[in-house]
């Protein structure tokens, strides 16, 4: 059994190698705010308030664009609705937590968090602590990208623009999930999601996002029941 | 007036990582149904590299002589036979780089 500081220890190096990607596109995050001409410090508060990556640069995009604040919001809850999909995943392993516990650890599930947690919690199913690994993963998170877009809204874009570094997001997704390809169930349920993500690319609200993975859900649920 | 905004979208995205963890126990989710959720980070994280490597920053797709799908494939080789996440990101990165910065510079 790992104690409850050795799982958010394993939690917080899990995920670390991520913040190679996340550090930047964070920067990026909060220059591109202030850039809009938005005021730092709601900049910031969404890092706080939202804390959720790529909506928070699409929530001041479609602001700044002369959307309504009803458009906005809404299509930054599309955007994370996938979290209802990872939070179906979690909720197996974190089923024996308190209500409140439950509430609290919600607030920093994020995609490289889910994603590291998860694997870690299907080899180590037995521990009695197992959120704690979710906590370091999470937390790190949460860490890392309130210093991040606070660094990009202070000092502006010092991630010279020419390096792309945007691609570094697509990359750190690519190094989750490709393991999976030596299962060809898999392979096809990404290439469906893949596909369809770019097919209704101009949806509205950036639908894609969420539109994409039921269809690819879809695709799974059909395989699992060929495999019968 | 933009921050009741912020509020109500953090609000909205709070639930959408709460709603399932706090709400769903264990006899709601069937076998069938846990056995597909283990296809969810599969089903999920495509939709942003996809669209993350396809599509610039204007909307529209790339050419198919991109510098980024050269990147995304050398990643995906490292990735697959490294199983290192670093490895996998600065292989991807330092391919894009040499492209741009080196032969179609």
């Amino acid at each position: 059994m790992l104690t409850k500081k050795q799982l958010f220890t394993r939690g917080m190096l899990d995920i670390s190698p991520h913040m190679l990607s996340v550090i930047p596109f964070g920067i990026i995050c909060g220059a591109i705010g202030v850039e809009l001409g938005f005021d730092p410090y709601l900049v910031y508060a969404m890092s706080f308030i939202i804390f959720g990556g790529a909506s928070q640069i699409v929530f001041l995009q479609l602001l700044s664009g002369g959307a309504s604040s009803l458009v906005a919001v809404a299509s930054v809850g599309i955007i994370n609705s996938r979290h209802l999909l990872y939070g179906a995943v979690l909720s197996e392993y974190l089923e024996k937590l308190s209500f409140i516990k439950k509430l609290l650890i919600s607030y920093v599930v994020v995609d490289q968090g889910f994603a590291e947690s998860n694997k870690f919690f299907k080899k180590n199913r037995n521990e009695e602590f197992l959120h704690y690994h979710l906590i370091g993963t999470g937390c790190t998170m949460w860490v890392c990208w309130q210093i991040a877009t606070l660094s990009g809204i202070i000092l502006g874009s010092f991630v010279p623009e020419e390096l792309g570094l945007k691609f570094a997001i697509p990359l750190t997704f690519i190094a989750i999930v490709v393991q999976d390809l030596k299962k060809l169930n898999h392979v096809i349920v990404m290439i469906t999601c893949g596909l369809s993500s770019l097919l209704f690319f101009d949806a509205p609200f950036k639908s894609y996002i969420i539109i994409s993975p039921i269809i690819a859900l879809f695709v799974a649920a059909l395989l699992l029941r060929l495999k019968k | 007036m933009t921050l009741t905004a912020i509020i109500f979208a953090g609000i909205l995205t709070y639930f959408t990582r709460m709603t399932m963890i706090a709400l769903i126990s264990r006899d709601m989710l069937g076998d069938k149904i846990k056995a597909v959720l283990e296809y969810v980070p599969s089903a999920v994280f495509p939709a942003i590299i996809f669209p993350g490597i396809f599509i610039n920053d204007f909307g529209t797709f790339i050419e198919m002589n991109d510098p980024k799908i050269f990147g995304a494939l050398v990643a995906v080789i490292v990735g697959y036979f490294s199983k290192n996440i670093i490895a996998t990101i600065s292989a991807g990165l330092v391919s894009y780089w040499f492209l741009i910065f080196v032969v179609f510079n």
